[in-house]
């Protein structure tokens, strides 16, 4: 079985963001960048089918991570290398693209390719979109098990647990189908040094929209990005008396 | 300009969410459609025929739509979808789940969990967990858009009188199948609606200690929320985590108890009326965007707040 797993390079979840001054984006001048969160959750989780596999003595997965976006994604294709993936694939574009567009883009790695399964991350911390897997599976054809929390794949289907609104619900996808991940999937593991090393020989293929035949274009055009209305500071209250006091006669809250 | 909004419901009866995008969509001006998909919908066509402000309401009641999986689902809402100029779907699991889908369909890209209508086309969504806000304009022929339940004030589900039509098209793509869902019970009220919410992170130590929440919540009327630690903790089940990748909410008064204040977290609940910190640490971020912080052990200031109240 192939698997073939997303990555995009974004800002570091810890970094508190900046509006730029002419309000056209945020800056990332010198921001510090990593792999998105819940794209390296998929990654893990690739490389756990794959050892499960192993252990089972059935045929290796291979696992091919993919990313979408600037050469710099490099970093982000060799950390999952180093992580456990087999090769990359980078469709390089210096461009900001939509989800569309990158699902468009991840179709045609995917006809190429001929995985059996897709993971990516339920969504970006930086568009905060969460559209890209679904738009891939649409593109494809594939069922779809996003927010997925556990996936067990048998014989020629995966169950995947969802988190849904509610709680879990459990569906059951036939192959080749495609998966995202939310937090709880798994617990991602560290690179190890060795592997980092090893990681630096492994094949990066380096592809454009133009040679995989696919059109960027966009319906959606960013306007303006603006800094959120701040809060204004509050008060500290010295006991709970005196929390309840204002809540009631000041914020009118109880 | 006619608009189709997706209602969010679970065969009998129809969530909250959807009137919260009835009035994303009465702030975009035209018609305004209704689609009920399940399996015996009745009861949800007829309350969303009641909805204030909606002129008709489009019935798919089959089989194949029962748990709206969105393979079978997508190409329904896409076929009827092509005649309209917006198709709206609250920003809920479900709403995310097939929406995404339907755009992939129609070829256009999609805006997700917009807070504001600027005219027709523009609309206005935070990105960055919420640290920063976009200004977005679509000139996609059909604009596929998700709702922030929050951004909007709901529309009265009571006082319309939409026609209701049967739809006859039947999707089945077989490619996907549901098994079985465990849905967590609660008789508090749902949180992404609840005037007050009570919620409970780190430094709440252990779920046992989550009682002392659940009690002042009971007292207050309140839901209970948690932080992505308390639930990766496994003190609470992760249909409590509020934060950017949980829900989000937008309650009268947010109680913050035993929560540092991480972006993520922020991002779920900065836009409440008043927020209130209670945390032994002064230093915590939670206190910059509180109202009123008190620096106190939760533990001594919750049942004494439980009292008072």
């Amino acid at each position: 079985m192939k698997i073939l797993v997303a990555v995009k390079r974004v800002v570091d979840y810890n970094v508190k963001v900046r509006v730029k001054a002419d309000n056209s984006g945020v800056d990332l001048a010198n921001v510090k960048m990593s792999m998105n969160p819940f794209c390296e959750i998929a990654v893990e989780e690739s490389v756990r089918l794959k050892e499960l596999s192993i252990k089972e003595g059935r045929v290796a997965t291979e696992i091919v991570v993919v990313s979408v976006g600037p050469s710099t994604a490099q970093e982000q294709l060799r950390t999952a290398l180093a992580l456990g993936a087999d090769r990359a694939i980078l469709v390089e574009s210096a461009e900001d693209l939509t989800s569309l567009a990158v699902a468009k883009l991840l179709k045609a790695v995917v006809d190429k390719e001929q995985p059996q399964l897709v993971i990516l991350g339920k969504q970006a911390i930086d568009s905060d979109n969460n559209q890209t897997g679904q738009m891939l599976a649409a593109l494809s054809g594939y069922g779809q098990g996003t927010f997925a929390s556990k996936v067990e794949v048998s014989g020629d289907t995966v169950a995947v647990t969802r988190e849904i609104d509610g709680g879990a619900q459990t569906v059951s996808l036939k192959l080749p189908a495609i998966v995202t991940t939310d937090l709880r999937l798994n617990e991602p593991r560290y690179a190890s040094l060795p592997n980092i090393m090893k990681a630096k020989k492994k094949p990066l293929e380096v592809l454009t929209p133009d040679a995989l035949g696919v059109s960027t274009a966009s319906t959606n055009k960013t306007v303006k990005v603006e800094a959120p209305a701040a809060r204004s500071a509050g008060i500290k209250v010295k006991s709970v008396a005196e929390l309840v006091e204002k809540l009631k006669n000041e914020a009118k809250v109880l | 300009m006619t608009i189709l909004v997706i209602a969010e419901h679970d065969n009998k009866v129809v969530a909250p969410a959807t009137l919260n995008t009835v009035a994303a969509a009465v702030k975009i001006g035209g018609d305004i459609h209704v689609l009920v998909a399940g399996q015996g919908v009745g009861a949800v066509a007829e309350a969303a025929a009641k909805i204030a402000g909606v002129a008709k309401v489009l019935v798919a009641d089959n089989a194949a739509y029962a748990h709206q999986l969105p393979e079978n689902v997508a190409p329904l809402v896409a076929e009827l979808g092509k005649g309209y100029s917006h198709i709206l779907a609250a920003a809920t699991s479900n709403g995310k789940n097939i929406l995404p889908r339907v755009a992939a369909q129609l070829d256009v890209d999609q805006i997700s969990e917009i807070i504001s209508v600027e005219s027709a086309d523009t609309f206005k969504r935070p990105i960055y967990a919420g640290n920063a806000i976009a200004t977005v304009q679509s000139n996609a022929a059909v604009k596929v858009i998700t709702v922030r339940a929050t951004g909007f004030d709901p529309v009265a589900a009571e006082g319309g009188s939409a026609a209701v039509e049967a739809v006859a098209a039947a999707h089945d793509a077989g490619t996907s199948s549901f098994v079985g869902e465990e849905l967590a019970k609660s008789d508090r009220p749902e949180l992404t609606a609840a005037k007050i919410v009570v919620s409970g992170g780190r430094g709440m130590q252990n779920g046992d200690n989550f009682k002392h929440l659940y009690a002042l919540a009971d007292k207050l009327g309140a839901a209970v929320g948690a932080s992505r630690a308390a639930v990766d903790a496994g003190f609470v089940p992760n249909d409590m985590q509020v934060g950017q990748t949980g829900k989000i909410v937008a309650p009268q008064l947010y109680i913050a108890v035993g929560i540092s204040g991480a972006i993520q977290h922020l991002a779920g609940m900065k836009d409440s009326k008043v927020i209130v910190a209670i945390n032994k640490d002064e230093e915590a971020p939670i206190f910059q965007v509180a109202d009123y912080g008190l620096v106190a052990d939760l533990f001594e200031a919750i049942p004494e707040l439980e009292k008072l109240v």
